[in-house]
């Protein structure tokens, strides 16, 4: 087979798997008897045609950057983390104890706390299945499944045997602490200006005080924790001893082990940081929207974080445009819910399309692309 | 906890076993033949709407069943074209193919019914309805036996019976045929078969598809016997439970039996929690229970109990030599 260029490995084989993806999503929604131009217009208008939308698609893109950036670190060192789901739940579970633990005087402390928290659980949860992946050879795929069950039966246990209120119903934690609470978007300085709420006429709209009213968003502070861990994750895995140990690792571990790296220390360290980061996701959702833990909180995001994390090809900055574009299906799924007859599970076919194209018919994309190449006689440099 | 009690456990132990059995069986096909699946799930899924939909619409159970059977494969082939054609990455493609299903099952059946993703409650002809064996009145009221075949044994849907009878077949194919000793060969060493002259991708493809009909059983079961119609996410993770007993039973058949009705035990304990808090002398959370098959899997795989060894080739696509 041809070797493709390197631009068209980055860039163009992605695009076209997606484009795929798109394709056969509107082959459904015509089976279904729905307009797919219809149904791209709703989408795009609701995710992103307004500052609501957009308050939206920055919350998922946050969520999915975190579980995104977990997948990567991991996938470097050659390990398949698909527990992303049941780190995320189990992160949840340290920011929500952090967050009822104290009366929090302000929110940057009371954030410090949570990540470490939600990190700290995370990362917790990761460490069984890594040990054993490292000391007794199980297959970390299928141990990372079977936690992701084992942690939402043990999220059910927390909510309703320990956490949940006296009185209260429904299976979910107390609300969090005022001084716990995070600012969203709309209530920091100079962003906020972006959900001005205007009237028809463009002026902006008065609350009866007099005041400037904006659009509650659930995006909120943690989106620049997520850039900071992008960078981070960047800079640890291309700049530091350590981040090359963990891609020497996953290369080749014969090579590595040879080198004197030491595969139990690099197996564990690699999955300790997937599980921070998978956890630290809680603070987005759990801490910055919810503000209480409620059950299933992560929502499939931890599975997300695989596509995201193959569509972005591994590195953060592909992560980080990835997120953004399964924020982006998220949100716009929901407004289809929301303003179409189609049902709300279309954004999950949409998901399993992007996932299955990109991720495990990528070949074929490349195979197709070899061909053209070939034909058209523009050759691999 | 008193016989009568246990009887009624056991029952439920069978019912809810049998979808389990079924799709544990199905992955050992793939599994041995090199082929991951974590699939299961979608593909049950799939199988219980089509089979609801299609009982539903026609009236006859048969149908339905033949419909589960055909989405099943349908997704088998999706997955067999990605891990084995195009040599992609087995793992993602069942990941994908969960999402897939648990989104478009919804879409067909709201089409279709307009109920909420639902399909019609199923009766009659459209359902497998309970079979009493033979002799079971006439035994039931020999003492200790008799009411043991009649609530356990005997009552349940001839998929249950199916189901039972695919273990004894799956050994026998898988160990005492040429087709199932090359489809194990291909599992652990490809290349080898290969230059026996058999087809590699041939001998997976055939795997694959057997994974699709015994998961489309399995999808179907839950559809027109366990339950009366199709729900949004009515397989509820079995398709997991399946694979993890599918490690418990070291991918092997009779083991498969063993796993899948200890796990069906659990959720049938799991629906009875006034009985174990009688039994154990104090409250169980029910999430221990469901979380019980996740953990004794885990133990197995650490080896503290017994060893699971993989088939060798497992997850790897076969590049032919040139």
């Amino acid at each position: 087979m041809d070797r493709l260029p390197k631009w068209a490995d980055v860039a163009l084989v992605p695009l076209i798997s997606l484009l795929l993806a798109a394709l056969v999503a509107a082959l459904v929604l015509l089976a279904i008897g729905q307009s797919p131009v219809n149904a791209f217009n709703v989408m795009v208008d609701g995710a992103l045609g307004s500052a609501y939308g957009w308050g939206y698609t920055l919350y998922y893109a946050t969520s999915f950057m975190f579980t995104g950036l977990a997948v990567t670190v991991a996938f470097h060192a050659g390990l398949f983390n698909i527990g992303g789901e049941g780190q995320a739940q189990l992160g949840g579970l340290g920011v929500a104890l952090v967050c009822l633990a104290l009366p929090w005087p302000h929110w940057t402390l009371a954030l410090l706390a949570a990540t470490i928290g939600a990190a700290g659980f995370g990362a917790a949860w990761a460490a069984i299945p890594a040990y054993l992946q490292a000391k007794r050879g199980s297959h970390i795929v299928i141990t990372t499944i079977m936690f992701n069950y084992i942690a939402s039966a043990f999220i059910v246990y927390m909510l309703v045997d320990v956490l949940r209120p006296a009185g209260q119903m429904d299976p979910a934690s107390a609300r969090f602490p005022e001084g716990a609470k995070l600012p969203s978007l709309n209530e920091m300085p100079v962003l906020k200006e972006f959900f001005l709420r205007l009237n028809a006429d463009g002026t902006p709209k008065l609350s009866k005080a007099g005041e400037a009213m904006y659009t509650g968003v659930p995006a909120n502070v943690t989106l620049f924790i997520a850039l900071l861990a992008c960078v981070a994750v960047w800079a640890l895995l291309w700049h530091t001893r350590l981040g090359f140990q963990i891609r020497a690792f996953g290369k080749s571990e014969k090579a590595s082990r040879y080198a004197g790296i030491n595969p139990v220390r690099i197996t564990m360290i690699s999955m300790l940081i997937s599980g921070g980061l998978a956890g630290m996701m809680a603070i987005n959702n759990v801490m910055g929207e919810s503000e209480r833990l409620l059950q299933n909180s992560a929502e499939g995001a931890g599975f997300i974080g695989i596509a995201v994390a193959l569509m972005g090809r591994n590195h953060p900055i592909g992560v980080f445009l990835a997120a953004l574009l399964f924020g982006f299906l998220y949100q716009g799924g929901a407004a289809l819910g929301m303003n179409t007859t189609i049902p709300l599970e279309m954004r999950i076919v949409l998901q399993g399309l992007v996932i299955l194209f990109t991720g495990a018919l990528d070949q074929m994309v490349r195979m197709l692309l070899g061909r053209a190449f070939a034909l058209t006689g523009m050759r691999a440099a | 906890m008193d016989y009568a009690t246990l009887l009624q456990i056991l029952d439920s132990t069978i019912r809810l076993g049998t979808p389990l059995l079924i799709a544990c069986l199905a992955g050992l096909f793939s599994e041995r033949a090199g082929i991951f699946d974590i699939g299961l799930e979608g593909k049950m899924l799939m199988a219980a709407m089509a089979s609801g939909a299609v009982a539903a619409l026609s009236g006859s159970v048969w149908i339905g069943l033949l419909a589960g059977i055909g989405a099943s494969m349908l997704f088998a082939l999706l997955h067999g074209l990605a891990s084995i054609t195009f040599r992609g990455n087995q793992l993602i493609s069942g990941v994908a193919l969960n999402f897939l299903s648990s989104g478009i099952t919804v879409l067909i059946a709201q089409r279709l019914f307009g109920q909420g993703g639902r399909t019609p409650p199923l009766e009659g002809a459209a359902r497998f309805n309970p079979i009493d064996l033979p002799f079971a009145e006439a035994l039931k009221d020999v003492p200790v036996i008799g009411p043991l075949y009649y609530e356990v044994i005997s009552g349940h849907s001839i998929l249950v019976y199916l189901a039972l009878a695919l273990v004894p077949l799956s050994w026998w194919v898988l160990s005492r045929t040429r087709f199932g000793l090359r489809l194990r060969a291909v599992g652990e060493n490809p290349a080898a078969v290969d230059t026996a002259g058999v087809s590699v991708v041939r001998m997976r493809y055939a795997a694959v598809l057997i994974t699709g009909v015994l998961c489309g059983i399995a999808g179907a079961y839950m559809a027109t016997a366990l339950q009366a119609g199709f729900g949004r996410e009515m397989t509820a993770g079995r398709g997991y439970i399946a694979l993890a007993a599918l490690i418990f039973a070291k991918w092997r058949p009779w083991q498969a039996l063993g796993a899948t009705m200890l796990f069906g035990f659990f959720q049938a304990l799991a629906l009875r929690p006034d009985v174990v808090e009688r039994t154990v002398g104090m409250k169980v959370p029910i999430s221990a229970l469901d979380a019980l098959p996740y953990i004794l899997t885990v133990l197995v795989l650490a080896g503290f109990v017994g060893k699971a060894i993989p088939p060798r080739a497992g997850g790897e696509p076969y590049v032919k030599e040139r």
